[in-house]
């Protein structure tokens, strides 16, 4: 059975302006154990749907259900305690200023009733888990962003959820942080079977460490499914738009102007997706071969994807060659997903 | 002039003003600090919106505060006589102090709680907090250096309030001022009270700002 199951979900917002439907019709199920990522633009409305989860936010329609049960069937009271099975973190952490680490790790603990000792004991074993036990008597203020994030994490498991959902729990953060917390919540969905939900804007967080993906946009999932799949062969536009922003947000050329972006953008400019039939097989280099024309590799990247070693490459072809679409359809042969690079994707 | 009598009716007078001050911003807040979490929570923003309770509370507020001092005073002889018992002296100054110092403290208490992060709020309600443990263990926990600065302010201006209450009969620094220096025209005695006036308030200026520094965890 899907440990989050939600079916045909709507959100709007009434405000002064007329109202604004956030989440449109959003069927998903997340099974247990899972790393799931939910990626959207801003204002897609995936921290409004993050929100619904743990029903911060109720539904104007759909229901969701966790291990079966509808949330909407809950009383204030019981949803309080269900809330205790799901732990939550924030892109701006949202730790108790006043209080120290120990302290703010202790505070859901406190929420269930249990005794300082007993609270303070767990606490310190959970600030061990996030690698943290040193600064237990630091205030917030004191600590780093990644730290924060840390103790926000060791928080959210005190209460032993089954369930964690991270709004853009590393948007905050620099790439090295990231890298090391995303790292964290990995080791934590295995070592404590916990599903994960992860709600980003960026493509490399979910390449990273989630299994599945929705990607969300205007309020709608316009693909969904296995990270795998949907990064080798994206079909929707904000899919592919997602994903190559993030291939994109590397080229060293992007930041050019004038002269250096024009040659560039000269020729037609595709992406190309190594699956693991084609990953070590030189592709490019027989492609010239045969076709006796250079391209230019803008990018090239080789990632574990899922378990799997996985790469792009982003390519220039010459300016008004006529061998683009035999070109293109010479790697399609050999098992690469090919697709255009839109010129819209440079921001 | 400066005979022991004079002496004595200014170190009573320092008695009476610390008993008015201290003894209303108590009673101001046992009123005032629940009006402020009221006021906070029934917004529309806060955490149980109540329209009505945070009008009712809201047009209280604003009568009370827009009636000039001197004036609740003399509105208030009458309820102050029925409180107790009698109209002038400290502790029936205490009455109208009180009155007119709970909504202005209730109205910077809800500023002061209303600068808690929203996302801290959140949080906790993401852990199953209810209501009560969030207004207890978040909002004033994460308010109190901004409580405590507000705190100063408010026993400051109710200090400043004793010495217009002093002018119709309450007792204190005040009432030896105005009588002393307004109607028997002797500066001196004035001079000191004034000074003994600021002394007081750079005291409880200067001890308020130091625990709310203490109790800043965030820097």
């Amino acid at each position: 059975m899907s440990e989050i199951v939600i079916e045909h979900l709507s959100k709007t917002f009434t405000t002064k302006d007329g109202t604004v439907e956030a989440l449109k019709d959003i069927s998903l199920s997340i099974e247990s154990g899972d790393i799931f990522g939910i990626i959207g633009m801003s204002g897609a409305g995936k921290s409004t749907l993050v929100r619904c989860m743990n029903y911060l936010e109720e539904p104007s329609q759909g229901r969701v259900l966790i291990n079966g049960k509808a949330l909407s069937d809950f009383s204030e009271q019981e949803l309080r305690l269900q809330r205790r099975d799901i732990g939550m973190i924030f892109q701006n952490f949202n730790l108790l200023m006043q209080k120290s680490v120990l302290e703010n790790v202790c505070f859901p603990l406190y929420i269930q009733g249990k005794k300082k000792p007993e609270a303070r004991k767990r606490a310190k074993e959970l600030l061990e888990i996030v690698g943290l036990s040193e600064k237990e008597k630091a205030y917030p203020a004191q600590l780093s962003g990644g730290q924060k994030q840390r103790v926000a994490i060791a928080r959210a498991l005190a209460s032993d959820p089954k369930i964690l959902l991270c709004d853009e729990a590393t948007s905050a953060l620099d790439p090295q942080t990231t890298s090391s917390i995303l790292d964290l919540l990995k080791d934590i969905n295995r070592q404590f079977h916990i599903t994960i939900v992860i709600i980003t804007h960026q493509m490399s967080v979910v390449r990273k460490i989630c299994s599945h993906v929705a990607i969300l946009s205007g309020g709608q999932v316009a693909e969904q499914g296995l990270v795998s799949e949907i990064f080798n062969n994206p079909r929707s536009a904000a899919a592919k738009e997602l994903i190559l922003k993030d291939t994109a947000s590397d080229m060293p050329e992007k930041k050019g102007d004038g002269a250096a972006r024009s040659k560039i953008r000269s020729g037609q400019i595709i992406r190309i997706v190594f699956t693991e039939n084609s990953a070590f097989e030189p592709v490019i280099a027989n492609l010239v071969l045969t076709f006796r024309e250079p391209v230019n590799i803008l990018k090239a990247d080789t990632k574990n994807v899922g378990g799997v070693a996985k790469g792009e490459m982003i390519l220039e072809f010459v300016k008004d060659s006529p061998n683009v679409e035999a070109m293109k359809q010479y790697l399609t042969d050999r098992g690469l997903a090919v697709g255009e690079v839109m010129d819209d994707v440079e921001q | 002039m400066w005979s022991s009598e004079v002496i004595n009716m200014i170190i009573a007078g320092i008695g009476e003003t610390l008993y008015m001050t201290l003894a209303s911003t108590l009673l101001g807040y046992v009123i005032g600090l629940p009006m402020g979490i009221l006021l906070t929570i029934s917004d529309r923003d806060g955490l149980n919106p109540n329209p009505v309770l945070y009008k009712i509370l809201d047009v209280i507020a604003n009568i009370v505060r827009s009636i000039p001092f001197l004036i609740l005073l003399i509105l208030l002889i009458p309820f102050t006589r029925a409180v107790v018992g009698k109209s002038y002296g400290p502790t029936a100054a205490i009455v109208s102090l009180t009155v007119a110092a709970a909504p202005f403290i209730a109205r910077m208490v809800e500023s002061s709680l209303k600068e808690v992060d929203p996302g801290v709020i959140e949080a906790a309600r993401s852990m199953g907090a209810g209501t009560l443990t969030i207004i207890f263990r978040v909002i004033l926990v994460e308010a109190r250096t901004s409580l405590m600065i507000n705190a100063t302010i408010a026993i400051g201006t109710i200090l400043g309030y004793t010495a217009m209450a002093g002018t119709l009969g309450a007792g204190g620094l005040g009432d030896i001022a105005v009588r002393y220096g307004y109607h028997r025209w002797q500066t001196d005695i004035m001079i000191v009270t004034v000074v003994l006036l600021v002394v007081l308030f750079q005291l409880f200026q200067t001890v308020g700002m130091a625990i709310a520094n203490r109790l800043d965890k965030r820097k």
